[in-house]
């Protein structure tokens, strides 16, 4: 795992184009000692510390219960941390907020809202605190490109909720890209889609990962994360293990990160049969993948 | 006058049928707008404590010789703030909370009542309604509570709609969610407020309801479902006012029955429509 000791002031000033040779130097994100929960309850992730490397796409996988939504909403300020702190850019990430744009869980969105495909994706263009004021030419634009990169044009007047699953996922995806932010933290967004819908995201993300963007994504699909992660983050509560997916999705690592969840929670057992050590080591050799 | 131009007209040779007929215009153009946010936003309950709460502050203005106005506003938004930091601090449920408060303002309100030897006409006007009633400095404190919250919606647009979305991602953009969501309900506060003595306590929440519910059958975009709400909402209170004029009934009944109504006469073509065109009906999936 990357634990760069990079001070902030080294960082590249936010909205510079990063040149080739800092490409790697720049943390677009930074967790520190992150523990985070609900009042009442034992904290729901303790201690997580990664990184997110600009330019990097990082898988965090984990299995439903490990604590991975909450992590986002801790990250994102949603809830607020018990303990730690997360940096964006080398600001906390109050100040970033331009910055980073988060698709929640598509189960999180209320879709019998009044909105159409356009309204929701404009939503993301929202950046200042600015009463009477409306979306502009250049918000539409961005709004148009962004569904133009997950191919729902045609659908921008329709009213979100009479949307597929997976075209709900490209919208959420879609309001994400139109913010022009440079970190996306994506919450499943694999979850529920077919092969070839996840195929067809995949490489949105990828192409925005060329991009010069950065991407954390919470997944529990090992195979999207060893095809186009460059690094992985095992949670379950805390991090089991982070790094590039050949080396951390083990056998051993995976039956420690979900391990805890099979003896929970039966009633997933059929979902979580793929995460055994035997299955998880299969669909670690690149060999057996699509 | 006769016939239907009579029918129509008629009514109106009389300054308070006129006066009915703005106010209910007002009511109908705020209840439209922030009827949008309540049905979609599952406000339905709130809008109805709202009401209930504020003969608290009503009855407060009877003993004190206050403004009734005054004492609904700050019944309604202090039941609107308290329901939304009981929710927060005491973590239940958001109608626990709404259920709570409600029944407590309008308990208070019966107990400063109680102590009252006659419950007079002036105070049953508030319950049930008395349009006809509406005076012109009703109407003018209607009218600038009106335009304030119009003003509001329309500065913060897309902070309301945002935030009646999605609240996560908009506080995750910067949007103070927690703020606007308070405002939600200060909104449903001052629409009630608006229609309180036009409509009364009892049936105030149809106008936030009915109308909007109605356009949502036939719009799908907030603005909208705005826009229609409240040309809905004037359909209704015009037929309502001709009925209660000619039929010698009570008014708010009848506009809020007219409204129910048209709503089912809507929803009736609509899904209709719906079951012989079964491509127009776009339910995705």
């Amino acid at each position: 795992m990357q634990v760069a000791p990079t001070s902030p002031s080294e960082h590249v000033p936010a909205r510079e184009p990063l040149a080739p040779e800092h490409h790697h130097r720049e943390l677009a994100l930074e967790v520190r000692d992150l523990w985070a929960g609900y009042p009442g309850q034992p904290a729901a992730v303790r201690g997580v510390t990664f990184d997110v490397p600009a330019g990097e796409m990082v898988g965090l996988v984990g299995p439903n219960g490990a604590g991975k939504s909450t992590l986002f909403k801790a990250i994102l300020g949603l809830i607020e941390p018990l303990k730690g702190q997360a940096i964006a850019f080398g600001r906390p990430v109050k100040e970033a907020r331009d910055d980073i744009a988060y698709m929640p869980q598509v189960e999180e969105v209320d879709w019998d809202f009044p909105v159409s495909v356009l309204d929701v994706v404009l939503m993301g263009r929202y950046h200042h605190f600015r009463p009477f004021a409306r979306w502009n030419a250049a918000d539409r634009a961005q709004a148009f490109e962004a569904l133009e990169r997950v191919d729902l044009v045609e659908f921008a007047t329709r009213q979100a909720g009479q949307l597929s699953g997976g075209q709900r996922r490209r919208v959420l995806m879609a309001r994400a890209i139109a913010r022009g932010a440079r970190l996306l933290l994506l919450d499943e967004p694999f979850a529920g889609l077919d092969a070839a819908a996840q195929h067809e995201l995949l490489q949105i993300l990828d192409t925005l990962v060329r991009d010069g963007n950065s991407i954390l994504v919470a997944t529990h699909d090992l195979s999207c994360v060893m095809s186009s992660c460059d690094e992985a983050v095992c949670l379950n509560r805390e991090v089991i293990a982070a790094g590039p997916p050949a080396e951390v999705l083990t056998p051993a690592v995976l039956s420690e990160t979900f391990h805890m969840h099979l003896v929970t929670v039966g009633a997933l057992g059929v979902q979580v049969a793929g995460f055994y050590p035997q299955a998880a080591a299969r669909s670690v050799d690149p060999s057996s993948r699509r | 006058m006769g016939g239907l131009e009579g029918w129509l007209l008629d009514p109106y040779r009389f300054e308070f049928m006129r006066r009915a007929l703005l106010a209910l215009a007002l009511v109908s153009l705020v209840g439209g707008v922030v009827g949008a946010f309540v049905v979609n936003k599952g406000l339905a309950f709130s809008g109805d404590a709202l009401a209930h709460s504020t003969l608290a502050g009503v009855a407060v203005a009877f003993v004190t010789g206050g403004s009734v106005v005054l004492g609904a506003l700050v019944a309604a938004v202090v039941t609107a703030l308290g329901v939304g930091l009981t929710r927060r601090r005491a973590r239940v449920s958001y109608d626990t909370a709404i259920g709570i408060f409600f029944v407590s303002m309008f308990s208070f309100g019966i107990l400063i009542l109680s102590r009252r030897t006659s419950y007079t006409p002036d105070l049953s006007a508030f319950v049930f309604g008395n349009i006809l009633g509406v005076s012109r400095s009703d109407l003018l404190a209607a009218g600038a509570l009106s335009a304030a919250l119009l003003v509001f919606v329309f500065a913060f647009y897309r902070e309301l709609q945002l935030v009646a979305y999605d609240p996560a991602v908009a506080a995750a953009m910067g949007v103070r969610a927690t703020l606007f969501e308070y405002a939600m309900l200060v909104m449903v506060a001052v629409a009630v407020v608006v229609a309180l003595k036009a409509i009364g306590i009892v049936l105030v929440n149809a106008m936030l309801i009915i109308p909007a519910a109605t356009a949502g059958l036939f719009v799908r975009r907030l603005p909208l479902i705005m826009v229609y709400g409240a040309l809905l909402g004037m359909g209704a209170s015009v037929v309502g006012l001709h009925l209660s004029y000619h039929a010698r009934v009570a008014v708010s009944p009848a506009v809020v029955l007219s409204s129910a109504a048209v709503f089912v006469v809507v929803a009736v073509v609509t899904s209709s429509r719906r079951a012989l065109l079964p491509g127009a009906s776009g339910s995705g999936q």
